[in-house]
């Protein structure tokens, strides 16, 4: 993943000036990480629901898919996606509901997922997941069958499927092994043919240029808050782009 | 069988040494140097090497002490090597108790409350410091010395059979590896999943070098002289190579038939993967080909560093950790510049090497004993690591 950072980092230079007009509608701190948005595959069903004017959002997670506080919910990604998508689309009815509680493993998610579906009928399901499977060390195989399940159980509701991977946590990373429940998911999703927002390496690269101190030890929101309006604004860009319809798709610089 | 070499190969410890150098690299997270390591540029990595060399450098000591004193002295010697490499495992896993709870009191941060449950095994310390006494309960980083105990805790009958049928062991070996893929065994993990080293699987490359050590290495040298596999192996690296490149590079991916990667992924690192397997033997094979044993820049200050690592490798692996750590700890604390990742990776290397160095002057004081005269002991036996 260091790679891939690095590999945007040497992208920006060059390609900073060539893409600065689709860019300035962001705060400036989001931009920079606009590279590691991935267009690989369709969201035939949310390009559907945008040409009818009404998308349903279900936001599947765990902890860090929310933020404390009382704010919180409004503060949260979900929210921000909500916010930005309906921004970006009017005449659009863009509503996002959650289902968000923390602790909870890949499996633990799919276990109440069919209901969630149910009730929110959804054309697109983002699903953040990984992080509490890394730091339980859920059996790899398992973790891939959840993802599977959890995918196909999306599918046959009628919903595209968005995965999250893992946030970057720099204090925790000699502690919690993402790596190989990332790279599970990227195979996951590359055979799923369903994109995947990579947090994780936006994140670091957020880290790296110093948009923002991750390292920070604070009880304060206002970073956290940040982080959260960002990644829901650059989902709502992969949403966006990936469910174009009639255009061709990862020919730009990526 | 054919006698093996008496003289400790110099491009085993150098190789070894390096490779703990690498692992040392790869466990700083997000360190920029680690970018140089072997895992970036294809399947395998240096836990490969270490294992193999691992392998090779037990056969060649405890096989001699199996010869002229028996079976019951060097399974005793075997047992005690295994002994000493898991307390050292404790050791660091004090270590790392120490830093996550150093986190757990100094860091709070609204973004990471999911992040911060790591620290929720403080709160039932009597299971988790049981279970990592167990061996089940392995934190990030710490895997390749619980399966380097149990590897040895196996060798002795191993060495036994390598001893006197070599082929039969060896197949016995690749028979076990298979059944491991074939069946799913492995051995489970607290608090759940199975061992990030599955030592069923990489059993096969530990038992590979000892067979090496043992006679093998000769008896393979027409095929690592054969023109037609070093071609093979360089179109194999050529390959891994481009494979690997597709991970940092997305878009070069559109190049990969699809078939490829239905047949190539997911390379299981838990299982040891026949890619990854292959990948190793490719190195070898590539190196061997440009190293002849007796090269006598081997001799040379320029490897001392790394060979001096390689012959010290338990006390450098564990420092290497170590190090890590602190070295993760610096990125968090003090600066996270680029600049501080190579002065962090340099100077732990640094610090490696003198750790080592002071290691083998130790032995050689030890080895003079308090007498006037020194005890005759062999070199490379009583003295080395395996």
């Amino acid at each position: 993943m260091t790679g891939r950072v690095l590999l945007s980092l040497a992208l920006l230079m060059l390609a900073g000036a060539a893409n600065s007009q689709n860019l300035a509608e962001h705060p400036a701190e989001c931009r920079v990480a606009e590279q590691l948005i991935e267009r690989d595959f369709p969201l035939p069903h949310v390009t559907r629901a945008l040409a009818a004017k009404r998308l349903n959002i279900l936001v599947v997670g765990a902890g860090s898919s929310q933020l404390p506080g009382p704010n919180g919910v409004k503060n949260a990604y979900p929210a921000r996606l909500q916010n930005a998508l309906s921004q970006k689309l009017p005449g659009v009815a863009v509503t996002v509901s959650t289902d968000v509680k923390s602790r909870r493993t890949a499996a633990e998610m799919v276990k109440t997922l069919v209901p969630a579906l149910a009730a929110a009928k959804p054309a697109l399901m983002v699903w953040q997941t990984g992080t509490v499977d890394a730091m339980q060390s859920t059996d790899i195989d398992q973790f891939k069958v959840a993802l599977d399940k959890g995918i196909n159980s999306a599918r046959s509701a009628g919903a595209d499927v968005v995965l999250i991977n893992a946030q970057y946590s720099p204090r925790t990373e000699s502690m919690i092994a993402l790596g190989i429940y990332a790279e599970t998911m990227r195979w996951v999703a590359l055979q799923q043919e369903v994109p995947v927002f990579d947090r994780f390496s936006i994140m670091k690269l957020w880290a790296d240029l110093g948009t923002f101190d991750l390292y920070s030890a604070t009880k304060k929101l206002d970073i956290a808050e940040h982080v959260h309006d960002c990644i829901g604004r650059l989902l709502g860009d992969l949403v966006l782009e990936s469910a174009k319809p009639d255009e061709p798709r990862a020919e730009g610089i990526r | 069988m054919a006698p093996a070499p008496t003289e400790r190969d110099l491009r085993l410890d150098l190789f070894r040494g390096i490779a703990l150098w690498l692992i040392f690299l790869d466990h700083i997270p997000s360190n920029a140097v680690s970018w140089i390591t072997i895992r970036n540029y294809g399947f395998s990595d240096a836990t490969e090497i270490f294992v193999f060399i691992s392998g090779y450098t037990a056969a060649f000591v405890y096989g001699r002490a199996m010869r002229e004193h028996g079976f019951i002295v060097a399974s005793a010697r075997v047992l005690k090597r295994a002994w000493q490499i898991y307390v050292a495992h404790v050791f660091l896993f004090a270590i790392y108790l120490a830093e996550i709870a150093y986190v757990a009191h100094s860091f709070e941060n609204p973004l990471y409350t999911e992040e911060m449950g790591v620290r929720d095994f403080l709160q039932n310390p009597d299971v988790t410091i049981l279970q990592a006494l167990l061996l089940k309960f392995k934190p990030v980083n710490m895997d390749v010395l619980p399966l380097y105990i149990v590897l040895l805790l196996w060798f002795a009958p191993t060495l036994w059979l390598l001893l006197r049928a070599p082929s039969f062991a060896l197949i016995a070996s690749a028979v076990i590896y298979s059944l491991t893929w074939w069946f799913g065994w492995s051995i489970p993990a607290y608090p759940r999943g199975t061992w990030v080293f599955n030592p069923f699987a990489w059993q096969l490359l530990f038992v590979f070098g000892a067979w090496c050590a043992l006679g093998g290495a000769q008896r393979l040298a027409r095929w690592l002289n054969s023109p037609v596999i070093f071609g093979f192996a360089v179109v194999y690296l050529v390959f891994a190579f481009s494979i690997a490149m597709t991970w940092y590079f997305p878009r070069l991916g559109a190049f990969v038939p699809n078939f490829v990667g239905e047949a190539i992924y997911p390379i299981d690192k838990p299982n040891l993967d026949v890619l990854r397997i292959l990948h190793f033997l490719s190195l070898a094979v590539i190196t061997v080909w440009f190293i002849p044993r007796a090269w006598l820049v081997l001799k040379s200050p320029v490897f001392w560093p790394a060979i001096v690592c390689g012959q010290h490798s338990l006390e450098t692996f564990c420092l290497g950790v170590f190090l890590a750590f602190a070295g993760h700890f610096v990125f968090t604390e003090v600066s996270n510049r680029l600049l501080m990742h190579v002065i962090v990776s340099i100077a732990g290397i640094a610090i490696m090497v003198a750790a080592a160095a002071l290691v083998s002057w130790y032995r050689r004081v030890e080895r003079r004993g308090p007498g006037p005269r020194p005890p005759a002991i062999k070199p490379g036996y009583a003295g080395s690591d395996a």
